[in-house]
């Protein structure tokens, strides 16, 4: 690159400035004095108006991780599978037979509860444009719900209207919601979480990038037009919510998922032609992000006309449409000379695309528009050394009397607990929900939701993918650390009782306020747990998303880092349910109670209690039971692989109990079994929640052989009963669970619905 | 036989029928595009399921427009196989292929899930291998698949014994239950007079592998291979 066109550019007069910026300005967009000083020196003069935006977005909480950042980078990142680590727009691990996995979760808190069915909706579009931003054809999604309690004020509004949108929206682009998790507390009832997961299928050879390069490249803009809707996205994302969040609805965007389905399918032909050399979604901070994102990762500069981006309406200027959160739209940098190839795909589908710049070789940003100069800032040192804070942390002053050992009620009418358990929002079915989205499109969907884990299959493969979300919020707030552990093991375990092995994590890390210094330290901690998760069971973190200021009016939710897995089943056909098929079989039950009730749904759904310390969490023992849950279902041994989590023993023999149709679906129409057991434990025991646990069920023949495998893999395993009847009965140390499984059925099937209606 | 699977902006199932007709019956099979005029010489043409043109004013309206409908319509006119799978269903009826209408479910949400279906019509070139009375399941998944006509119009549609498939607990009896969307009569799939064109809500796609739990599905595409019913004009 010539000289000349350097010497131009630092020439060049500093850009106009639309309205006075001061400290004042800054401070209104979000910036703190250190950051505008910080500002003020890489320019060596005082930003534009436009400058002044464009900053407060990238610095942003959101878009710049800058509370968390010195704790992410302790995530372990590598591994045998691992293809593209965190920084890109979504993680790649390699899935065999020349396959690889694109995904990624986010979240969608904010717009969610303002506006839910577009907030929930823009999620999942969101989402979705990471992963085929890659070249992955998307294939599957999931949701990480948290809502508040049924009761409190707007909330049946939220759940319905999160579910509209999230069904509309993946219905709509025809990509199966195959899983996820919802869950109801009172911590969120100001602030509920919407986390969004896709996941997309590439050839390896097929993965694109998000790394501009190539001085005189042209730089396409695609999709949908520009409009003033969800100005400021990003920095909403990044500020608590007080009662007048309801002035904010602006700022929440509208999605198209017509227009995203057609821009998958272009983008996906687009990058086929071989012209794109870098491309990704306008998501948060809409252009910003977009354009310096790419051009940081390259180490390029960018010139932009926005005079050519296509508007929905006159008069926008450029600090909005450098801000703009219009959705379905796409920044691309095609090779200089084969535009045209790359245009006239998105033209067949019917979409605009217009050239709105092009690469330079002076690491700047110049934004021009009608021939003026809006902004001309030094792009890495912006991207790059975006602040990074190392915020106070401190032990939450009641950590003790949160913790302080539980008095637990005994069960005295175990049948009447286990019942009142299933009839909650919590523990009750969730096909309600599952039943508006569309799970079997693709034609993929083994095992859709309400398993352990979702399978996909692997078209033309004997392999399959195995997807799990899992967080305990409750154990997170008594012991982050214990917390975060659990969330990375309870998803290990998931996908072993479908036989899979995992290859890598993407996780949305959500909390409260981190300037609280009580709140630093969750996260802290959280982190420390799941860095420990990883590294025990050998799991890779190769995407994510943090959300703080998840708080409403000082009241913060409880610490929530969310844990998507992905593995890999090597053959397909030996993969269990989890609930029982074939009266007859013996029932074995792997791992060991400790009568842990510290944080349990026991407690806290019937009683009301949320103290103590979580259950304990032991990596090598999860491991050991991990490995001999994947050993056991490859050798074609196990009919079902159930593991037990909330509510311990009892719930998960009911929800065994509960059969279901292939597919996950006709729930209504499913085929229950009844199972006898036999268990030492006192009857509010079967309620504990100690880790490290499944029941399998298989049939006469194969008990001695697991039971020996069992041994040598340094699992306890007892055969404690056997399937069978239209009773479940758990006999235990006086007293016992009986109760018809068709009753207990309709409890826990209506459960959500019912609460929904009252 | 060779098959045309249209394609529509917003068509979301295109790629799961090709994938049955090409690699589960091993049929030869090409997409055809919304905005062209002819047809490829495809003796079975399936409009697929979706959101054609995002389905935002109703249903199929927009799509029955479309410059491909005409080569539909004429091929259906000379006895040609037509298929409409859910939103190719509703694309049937707005382009008058099919007669009645398509209403919002009765409970006016979304419903993915698996129904037992009931064989009406065991003679068609669509369901030859099943039997008549046969009760399937296959799965759905749609929020307009309330099927409505007049009165007088259902009675002619039954006189013509042109329901093919009718929603219906799996012992094979019609009930409200059952009938998950509201269908007028429980309709969950109808023929024209000729017999040449099926429209039906489930698809039969997405059950027609045994890894995927379920093969009801495949009967239907089994029916119709080497079949190339032309009527006398």
């Amino acid at each position: 690159m010539s000289g000349e066109e350097k010497k131009a550019s630092s020439g060049a007069p500093a850009p106009v400035s639309e309205h006075t910026v001061n400290v004042e300005m800054a401070r209104e967009h979000g910036l703190s004095d250190q950051e505008y000083e910080l500002l003020q020196k890489l320019l060596e003069r005082e930003p534009s108006w436009t400058e002044l935006g464009i900053t407060s977005s990238l610095w942003s909480e959101h878009c710049s991780y800058k509370s968390s950042k010195i704790y992410l980078r302790t995530f372990p990142t590598e591994g045998e599978h691992v293809v593209q680590g965190p920084g890109e727009n979504a993680g790649v691990v390699d899935v065999g037979h020349g396959w690889v996995a694109a995904f990624k979760m986010e979240s969608h808190n904010h717009p969610s509860y303002i506006e839910p069915f577009q907030g929930a909706a823009t999620g999942v579009g969101g989402i979705l444009r990471d992963v085929f931003t890659m070249g992955a054809r998307p294939v599957a999604c999931m949701d990480s719900l948290r809502f508040g309690q049924i009761d409190a004020p707007r909330m049946r509004h939220l759940v319905d209207g999160v579910v509209r949108g999230i069904g509309g929206y993946g219905n709509c682009v025809g990509i199966p919601t195959v899983g996820g998790e919802t869950g109801f507390h009172k911590s969120y009832d100001g602030n509920i979480l919407v986390n969004a997961f896709a996941l997309g299928l590439a050839r390896r050879e097929q993965l694109a990038h998000a790394r501009a390069a190539g001085v005189g490249n042209p730089v396409l803009y695609a999709g949908s037009r520009t409009g003033r809707d969800g100005i400021h996205g990003a920095t909403m994302a990044s500020e608590s919510f007080d009662t007048e969040a309801e002035a904010r609805r602006p700022t929440v965007q509208v999605g198209d998922p017509f227009t995203e389905k057609i821009l998958i399918e272009a983008t996906l032909e687009a990058l086929k032609t071989g012209a794109v050399v870098a491309i990704q979604d306008m998501g948060a901070a809409g252009l910003t992000s977009s354009a310096f994102e790419m051009a940081g990762r390259g180490d390029v500069g960018m010139h932009l006309e926005l005079d050519r981006v296509p508007l929905r309406e006159e008069g926008l200027v450029p600090y909005e449409i450098m801000l703009s959160e219009s959705q379905e739209r796409m920044l691309l940098v095609t090779e200089r000379g084969r535009r045209e190839e790359v245009a006239k795909v998105f033209e067949r589908w019917g979409l605009e695309v217009e050239t709105i710049g092009r690469i330079t070789d002076d690491g700047r940003a110049r934004i021009a528009m009608n021939g003026q100069t809006y902004a001309d800032m030094p792009i890495l040192p912006l991207t790059e050394s975006a602040p990074v804070l190392e915020r106070p942390t401190a032990v939450p002053g009641d950590l003790a009397a949160r913790q302080a050992a539980p008095e637990v009620p005994p069960a005295e009418d175990p049948t009447d607990a286990l019942r009142r358990m299933l009839d909650t929002p919590n523990l009750g079915s969730k096909d309600w929900i599952w039943r508006q989205y569309d799970h079997t499109v693709r034609t993929n969907t083994a095992i859709g939701p309400g398993g352990d884990a979702a399978v996909l299959l692997l078209k033309g493969t004997s392999s399959g993918l195995a997807l799990v979300s899992d967080v305990n919020p409750v154990y997170c707030w008594l012991d982050p650390r214990t917390g975060g552990a659990q969330a990375v093991a309870e998803a290990v375990r998931n996908l072993a009782c479908a036989g899979a092995k995992p290859v890598g994590l993407t996780d949305c890390l959500n909390f409260g306020n981190p300037e609280n210094p009580e709140i630093s330290w969750q996260f802290k901690e959280c982190v420390a747990g799941m860095v420990a998760g990883c590294e025990s069971l050998a799991v890779p973190v190769v995407s994510g998303n943090v959300s703080f200021y998840n708080e409403t009016d000082g009241s913060s939710i409880h610490p929530t880092p969310t844990v998507a897995m992905v593995g890999v089943i090597p053959e397909i056909a030996h993969v269990p349910r989890s609930h029982f098929t074939h009266a007859g079989d013996r029932v074995i039950l792997l791992g060991e109670d400790a009568g842990e009730h510290g944080g349990s749904a026991y407690l806290r759904l019937l009683y009301d209690i949320e103290q103590g310390h979580p259950p304990k969490v032991d990596l090598e023992a999860e491991a050991r039971l991990a490995r001999l849950l994947r050993e056991c279902i490859g050798q074609g041994w196990v009919h079902t692989a159930h593991d037990l989590s909330e509510g311990g023993l009892a719930v998960a023999l009911a929800e065994a109990c509960f059969g279901g149709a292939p597919g996950g679906a006709t729930r209504g129409q499913a085929v229950c079994h009844g199972a006898e057991i036999d268990v030492a434990l006192s009857p509010t025991h079967l309620f504990s929640e100690s880790q490290g646990r499944a029941l399998v069920a298989v049939a006469p023949e194969h008990v001695d052989t697991v039971l020996a495998r069992a041994e040598s893999g340094g699992v306890v395993a007892r055969d404690v009963g056997q399937v069978g009847g239209d009773r479940l009965t758990i006999r235990a140390d006086g007293g016992a669970i009986d109760a018809a499984v068709e009753d207990l059925h309709q409890t826990w099937l209506t459960a959500l619905p019912r609460a929904l209606e009252q | 036989m060779k098959c045309g699977v249209v394609v529509f902006p917003g068509s979301n199932c295109d790629h799961d029928v090709y994938h049955v007709l090409k690699h589960v019956v091993g049929q030869e099979v090409t997409f055809l595009w919304h905005d062209q005029a002819s047809l490829d010489g495809a003796d079975l043409v399936v409009l697929p399921g979706g959101f054609a043109y995002g389905d935002y004013l109703r249903a199929g309206s927009m799509a029955a427009l479309s410059p491909i409908m005409a080569a539909v319509k004429q091929h259906a006119a000379n006895g040609g196989l037509v298929l409409g799978i859910c939103n190719g269903f509703q694309v049937l009826l707005e382009s008058g292929l099919l007669p009645g209408a398509m209403r919002r479910n009765r409970d006016l949400r979304f419903i993915c899930d698996d129904v037992f279906l009931r064989v009406e019509r065991a003679d068609l070139p669509f369901t030859r291998h099943y039997e008549a009375g046969q009760v399937i399941r296959l799965p759905i998944a749609h929020a307009e698949g309330n099927y409505a006509d007049h009165e007088d119009r259902l009675d002619t549609l039954e006189a013509a014994n042109q329901v093919v498939f009718r929603y219906v607990s799996q012992r094979g009896e019609t009930d409200p239950q059952s009938n998950v969307n509201g269908s007028a009569r429980s309709i969950a799939a109808i023929t024209n007079e000729h017999g040449n064109v099926l429209g039906l809500m489930p698809h039969p796609e997405r059950c027609a592998e045994a890894v995927l739990g379920n093969e009801d599905g495949l009967v239907l595409f089994e029916s119709l291979i080497g079949e190339t019913v032309r009527l006398s004009a």
